[in-house]
């Protein structure tokens, strides 16, 4: 019982998930159960006059705006995301109703037959109508740049990705009773779909009942998109008092859910008379698509990470998220950090050479020390560790020695990032907004429950939760039970998202687990419930973006090698090697995988993932168009893990799941501007887009 | 409509249906086999993957009547086998599945590869699966996995 427990084990839903045992949403029926296809906008913007809907066949519904019992918008953050198009339509794709029956060739057949009479408005593509706008200082940055002996300015464009789960979203839902809507879904946010699902219905919330089915990956695309669609199949539920199936195929999984946004950030620094950097001025642009859903929050989590794992004295950010006629963006794994990480690595990197300094040396002496201010005057509290973990990673890659050689040596080239990722909400969201609470429940057989709303979409939460629990109760994990979670069981204990489940989850779940010790009884039932307790020392200031962001920071470096074909522009990856500090690993195998699928996503981010719309309409729709890698494209990655306690989470864990994401792309960006000898400015690095930096002599 | 006849996972399977029905949909819906996966939908992802004598091959893109008369093996019926309890302990250990809607095909895939190379290299393996999509793992704990099956499997492929 008193093993590391780092240590690995088997994870705990693997062998079922091998055999084909697992229940995704796709895999479960209802008897007597009909399906649901969505109508949808054909245009980017319009007036709705009018739907022509054919005679419907007997047992065939309609769902739409006028079916809602409450208020026709998806619950989140504002009022603006409709569940069905009213009178506009804002994107193309924005559903307009649902078509429901039992055969779905007949469906698909009524649906042919609609004809929507929507007269067109002018679409808006480009960065014109602010939203959301935020900003925020550190020091005193305007006489900063007054005094400055240059000022050197870039900008930085990051392109569409797509999360590319392998299972397409969908639900399953069934009436309890009249009022009673049951939904199974592939979901990230229970709570969050529940209560969507509550405003929509306009009812009491003991009438939603949201069951998580298993999750065929996640990455964020299950955090918000599925409360729309939970919205949709729960109106038409209760509509038609029948279980009803709506599964998305592929194409229309890619062509209207959430992506990461878009981006267009300009850095200027304020550079003295000795070379040093002693400001910096940020200005970002987030493309939020047709409705603002979290793109508000993504784009704080872009800004406070301006300086990344830097400190910079004085700082002048701000950003904006602009309304475009598109499918709305959203939540994905590091949530607006990958594109303002991939912004000031890059200009720090381009700093030294404009500097004619040597870039690593140049990064090294800026980089963020405990006691430092960070980049909203808040504080690093803990130890930071990023020296060693710089020297270790240089040392598995020869880094220094690859440096040197590719100098000379054409068309090869290597690059390394450092970053950090703050762990939990950003700001005052988990004490304000989130409340969490969860529960441990033992029985007479003293067989313990855990009750978190917590999903595990791969990422391993079930086994870690578990370990948790066994190691601190010291009872066996067999002795520990968590199932996929039902809201009519389980507490709110926040959405699975923000790389919170480990740290703030499973620091709540370990207290529980500490309390249920002191009372033990054997066989003797017993419940503890505990809530989430800001730290008082955590001061933050949500209008003036000021104090501590995060209660503490995960730190990474990546190191990427490239080969770049003279002829087509090919990128090959030949090496990635990673040092990350997530505190302590719960398991240290679990972390290892999301550090190699999070850093394969991050840097298919920089070179490989291309997704674009022609007027709205995007034009990649399926794993044919959209590429992610293949085993082939990837090459091995090493990983080391460094321990770095956090005293406040369990067992000293801090977040992992997005930290392994966002250095990815400024790495093989560094890397192909060292096999080309041109600056790369914008992800991702296709071959068109070196073809172009190779042909023009101006870059 | 038509009379097929195949082996499923060793036992003779006769249905009269429509030939043109994917095999994806006559072993989910008829047969209540749900390991396979639809991900795609067009043969890019091989969460469907099966073995059609033997070979990987996406049951999402396999038109009925193009099995008739040939053997198909699904995870349910290979995870019945001692190659399967080999594999699959050897991607528990390695960390290899994480969502696991890829899995079953991807241990499929393994399979097919390993019958015909039983000591495969890394390099050799990557291409093996390359058929199979995984967004969660980044490869490598599998690529470890099947070469940990291949020294831990040795003489049963």
């Amino acid at each position: 019982m008193h093993k590391d427990i780092s240590q690995s084990i088997h994870k705990l839903d693997a062998h079922a998930r091998m055999q084909g045992k697992a229940q995704y949403v796709g895999d479960i029926d209802i008897k007597g159960m009909l399906h649901a296809i969505t109508l949808r906008s054909p245009i980017a913007k319009g007036i709705i006059k009018a739907i022509h809907y054919p005679p419907l066949p007997s047992g065939y519904t309609i769902i739409d705006y006028r079916d809602i019992p409450g208020k026709n918008f998806v619950k989140m953050i504002f009022e603006d995301w409709k569940i069905f198009a009213e009178d506009t339509v804002e994107h193309i794709g924005e559903p307009i109703a649902l078509i429901v029956g039992e055969d779905k060739r007949v469906l698909y057949d009524i649906h042919d037959k609609i004809i929507c009479d929507i007269q067109p408005l002018e679409p808006l593509f480009s960065y014109q109508k602010s939203v959301i706008d935020y900003q925020f200082t550190k020091g005193n940055p305007d006489p900063v740049f007054k005094q400055a002996k240059k000022i050197i300015k870039e900008t930085y464009e990051t392109g569409y990705q797509e999360q590319a789960y392998i299972e397409p979203q969908g639900f399953i839902g069934y009436p309890e009773t009249a009022e009673k809507v049951t939904l199974i879904g592939s979901v990230q946010c229970l709570y969050y779909v529940k209560n969507a699902v509550v405003s929509a219905l306009d009812t009491h919330p003991d009438n939603v009942r949201v069951i998580q089915a298993a999750v065929g990956g996640a990455f964020g695309g299950k955090e918000e998109y599925p409360s729309l669609i939970a919205c949709q199949l729960a109106i038409a539920i209760r509509k038609t008092q029948k279980p009803i199936k709506l599964i998305f195929e592929r194409e229309e999984d890619m062509s209207v859910t959430t992506k990461r946004h878009p981006s267009k950030t300009t850095m200027e620094a304020a550079i003295d008379a000795d070379n040093n950097i002693v400001g910096i001025r940020a200005k970002v642009a987030l493309d939020g698509g047709a409705y603002i859903g979290l793109s508000g929050v993504v784009l704080s989590r872009a800004l406070i990470a301006v300086t990344n794992a830097y400190t910079i004295k004085h700082l002048a950010v701000s950003g904006d998220v602009f309304k475009t006629n598109t499918v709305p963006n959203g939540a994905f794994r590091g949530f607006g950090a990958p594109q303002m990480i991939f912004a000031i690595e890059m200009f720090m990197h381009h700093l030294a050479k404009q500097l004619n300094q040597d870039p690593y040396s140049f990064r090294m002496q800026y980089l963020a020390k405990q006691g430092d201010q960070t980049s909203t005057s808040g504080l690093f509290r803990d130890p930071i560790i990023m020296p060693k973990m710089i020297q270790k990673a240089t040392e598995m890659a020869q880094f220094h020695d690859k440096v040197k050689a590719y100098k000379t040596m054409p068309n090869r080239g290597i690059g390394m990032s450092y970053f950090l990722h703050g762990c939990g909400f950003t700001g005052s969201g988990e004490s304000t907004h989130i409340n969490a609470q969860v529960k441990l429940r033992k029985d007479d057989h003293d067989h313990v429950y855990i009750l978190v709303a917590a999903v595990d979409m791969g990422q391993g939460a079930k086994t870690t939760l578990i370990k948790i629990v066994s190691h601190t109760l010291e009872i066996p994990i067999e002795q520990v039970h968590f199932d996929y979670p039902d809201t009519d069981d389980v507490p709110d204990s926040g959405p699975t998202v923000a790389s919170r489940t480990a740290m703030i989850v499973g620091g709540l779940v370990n207290q529980a687990a500490l309390e249920m010790k002191s009372l033990w009884q054997s066989k003797t039932p017993l419940e503890v419930i505990k809530r989430y307790k800001q730290p008082e020392w955590i001061v933050w200031d949500e209008k003036t973006f000021q104090g501590d962001a995060y209660p503490a920071y995960s730190w990474g470096v990546n190191i990427v090698e490239v080969e770049v074909s003279p002829i087509t522009y090919q990128v090959n990856i030949i090496g990635i090697w990673s040092v990350y500090d997530v505190g302590k690993a719960l398991d240290e195998t679990i972390v290892l995988g999301q550090a190699d699928g999070g850093t394969a996503q991050g840097v298919a981010y920089g070179y490989l993932e291309v997704m674009v719309h022609e007027q709205g309409q995007l034009k990649q729709k399926n794993m044919t168009d959209y590429i992610i890698p293949t085993a082939v494209d990837m090459a091995p990655t090493q990983t080391h893990l460094y321990d770095n306690p956090f005293a406040l989470g369990p067992y000293g864990a801090k977040g992992a799941g997005e930290l392994t994401l966002v250095g990815g792309a400024p790495a093989v960006a560094m890397a192909i501007e060292m096999a080309i000898k041109k600056p790369i400015k914008k992800i991702p690095a296709t071959p068109e887009y070196i073809m172009e930096l190779m042909h023009d002599d101006d870059h | 409509m038509m009379t097929i006849k195949f082996m499923l996972n060793g036992t003779e399977q006769t249905i009269k249906t429509d030939p043109s029905r994917r095999l994806l949909d006559v072993l989910r819906k008829d047969f209540n086999l749900k390991g396979s996966k639809e991900g795609c939908g067009e043969g890019e992802c091989g969460a469907c993957a099966i073995l059609l004598d033997g070979h990987i091959t996406n049951s999402c893109c396999l038109p009925l009547a193009s099995v008739h008369k040939r053997s198909i093996m699904t995870i349910e019926g290979y995870a019945k086998t001692a190659r399967f309890d080999v594999l699959s302990n050897s991607f528990a250990e390695a960390g290899a599945v994480q969502c696991g809607i890829c899995t079953p095909g991807m241990i499929l895939a393994a399979e097919s590869l390993l019958n015909q190379n039983p000591a495969p290299t890394d390099a050799q393996i990557r291409i093996g699966i390359s058929g199979n999509l995984c967004r969660c793992t980044g490869y490598n704990m599998i690529v470890k996995a099947i070469q940990s099956a291949a020294k831990r499997g040795e003489g049963l492929w």
